[in-house]
């Protein structure tokens, strides 16, 4: 079986892939329509989403299931096709990534908080453990619980995915500047917090994801790497904040100003890097091509 | 206990978030009366409903507000406080029905249509409610229509609109055009991640602010 963590630890660099959600909003996904439903809708779409960043060079493709928890799909009344949905989200990257490139099944948060009682561990832990089993059966090679900032949410959802698959488990978090070199999640959760749990609760690979560009994920990856030597360290990145210009949403961070960070941050630690919201094809080409003059 | 030290007692349990005696949280007031009981205990004893509001709730809430600001408390300290806060209105809600305790002004508050995000909103919400105003919630996926409904029933109030997503910041544009085409003399206000100062100039609302304490200070200007 393939291991991401195997590799790493034989000193390989990964490329992941870009955005989804911004992606598939250029593709004509409407405000207020179910991200997840495309898989079954619009498998083409999402099919050629998933191949342009094969295409691009990435070693490694996201599914289009974060949001495919039952809690999510419930105000599009879609609640009851879990199964469904993330299977046919697994299928369509595994058949774009084809055997040789991994994929990893994304596991988003719910939405709900534990601490206002709007939801327990456990029904949590069981919505997540639906999830990741419909991933894996639709053939999946890891699960990527991300965009994480409650420290309890992603416990639950990294050990469901330990408990229930056989796929690597990789948790990545969202975090914000707070102070100079200081950074949190909006609940709080510093990275070395994170690496300290998610390890324990089982991730085989943590790291970061979103944000507001490449640059502040240096001072990230390097916090993470001095709370641990050896874990295996993934980084998402977003093209930049978020713009309102003429009507649209955009993100600044061009091909060229992302490529500028790619050598500090596996200095820094990381092991493999991808892109998240406003990231495109090129971005990754430029990541791959960074990558692979450093070899 | 004295009023005077009972309404200092209340002000510690809603800053640092004791909603009653069997709650576990925050670990050093174990076991201590929370907001429940010592609201309760003042209006037993006597003690103004309106300088509870006053002197105990609102400076409590304000705190919290300003220590979010700051970066020094995150979500959860929050969310616990305004629990809290919440456990002590329960007790001054027949006073706000008999009209003997006054509130600021009204707020509308919600997410607008398309966006299904509540975290942000409902922070602002409890925050605004801290500082003295009554809320009205209108919940996620909010469309005009709605907003203006609420509006109709309440046409002095001041209305917020949230939006997580770079996707529903379209949304929101078109809701301002819309309420203020029909009122212009509402005043409204915009927030959430995406949400700049620029943008909010560009669309034509009244106030935008990045934090909730930034909203409580714009509705509070407007009554001072």
């Amino acid at each position: 079986m393939k291991s991401l963590a195997k590799e790493i630890s034989k000193g390989r660099v990964f490329v992941s892939d870009g955005a989804w959600g911004t992606f598939l909003q250029q593709k004509g996904l409407k405000p207020g329509e179910c991200p997840e439903e495309w898989n079954c809708s619009h498998p083409e779409s999402v099919f050629e989403i998933a191949k342009s960043y094969i295409d691009a060079g990435a070693d490694m493709i996201l599914t289009n299931s974060f949001g495919g928890n039952e809690f999510k799909l419930l105000p599009y009344g879609l609640h009851n096709k879990v199964v469904e949905l993330n299977r046919a989200a697994a299928e369509i990257s595994r058949r774009a990534a084809g055997s040789e490139n991994y994929v990893l099944g994304s596991i988003g948060p719910t939405g709900k908080m534990i601490l206002l009682g709007d939801v327990t561990y456990e029904e949590l832990y069981e919505a997540f453990k639906k999830q990741a089993l419909a991933l894996e059966q639709g053939g999946v090679d890891a699960l990527l619980v991300e965009t994480m900032s409650d420290l309890e949410e992603a416990k639950a959802a990294v050990t469901a995915c330990r408990d229930n698959t056989k796929c690597e488990v990789i948790c990545t978090m969202t975090f914000e500047k707070s102070g100079e070199n200081e950074f949190n999640s909006m609940m709080g959760v510093t990275p070395t917090d994170m690496v300290n749990t998610m390890i324990t609760a089982g991730a085989d690979i943590i790291g970061a994801n979103c944000g507001n560009g490449m640059e502040n994920m240096i001072g990230i990856t390097r916090e993470m790497r001095k709370a641990n030597a050896n874990i295996p360290i993934l980084i998402h990145a977003n093209a930049g904040a978020p713009v309102y210009r003429d009507g649209e949403t955009v993100f600044l961070e061009t091909p060229d100003v992302t490529a500028s960070f790619i050598k500090p941050l596996i200095e820094a630690g990381a092991n493999i890097i991808g892109g998240c919201c406003g990231t495109t094809p090129e971005h990754i080409a430029r990541i791959v091509k960074v990558v692979n003059e450093l070899k | 206990m004295n009023s005077e030290e009972l309404l200092a007692k209340l002000s510690e349990c809603v800053e640092f978030g004791k909603v009653n005696k069997n709650a576990p949280f925050p670990p050093a007031m174990k076991g201590m009366d929370g907001a429940d009981e010592l609201t309760a205990q003042a209006l037993e004893m006597g003690v103004d409903p309106v300088d509870i509001l006053n002197n105990a709730l609102i400076g409590a809430m304000d705190k919290v507000g300003e220590k979010f600001s700051q970066k020094k408390i995150f979500v959860p300290q929050m969310l616990i406080s305004a629990k809290a806060m919440n456990a002590a209105m329960e007790h001054l809600k027949p006073y706000f029905q008999s009209g003997q305790v006054k509130r600021k002004g009204k707020f509308i508050i919600g997410t607008v249509a398309g966006d299904l995000h509540d975290i942000g909103k409902n922070l602002v919400a409890m925050i605004v409610e801290g500082a003295g105003w009554e809320v009205i919630d209108l919940g996620v996926d909010v469309n005009a229509a709605k907003f203006m409904q609420a509006i109709d029933t309440n046409p002095e109030a001041v209305v917020g609109l949230s939006a997580l997503l770079t996707t529903t910041m379209a949304s929101m544009k078109n809701i301002v055009a819309e309420i203020k085409g029909k009122y212009p003399e509402v005043k409204l206000i915009v927030g959430g991640a995406p949400v700049t100062e620029a943008f909010k100039t560009e669309i034509g609302a009244d106030g935008y602010s990045d934090d909730p304490q930034g909203a409580v200070s714009y509705l509070n200007a407007l009554v001072a």
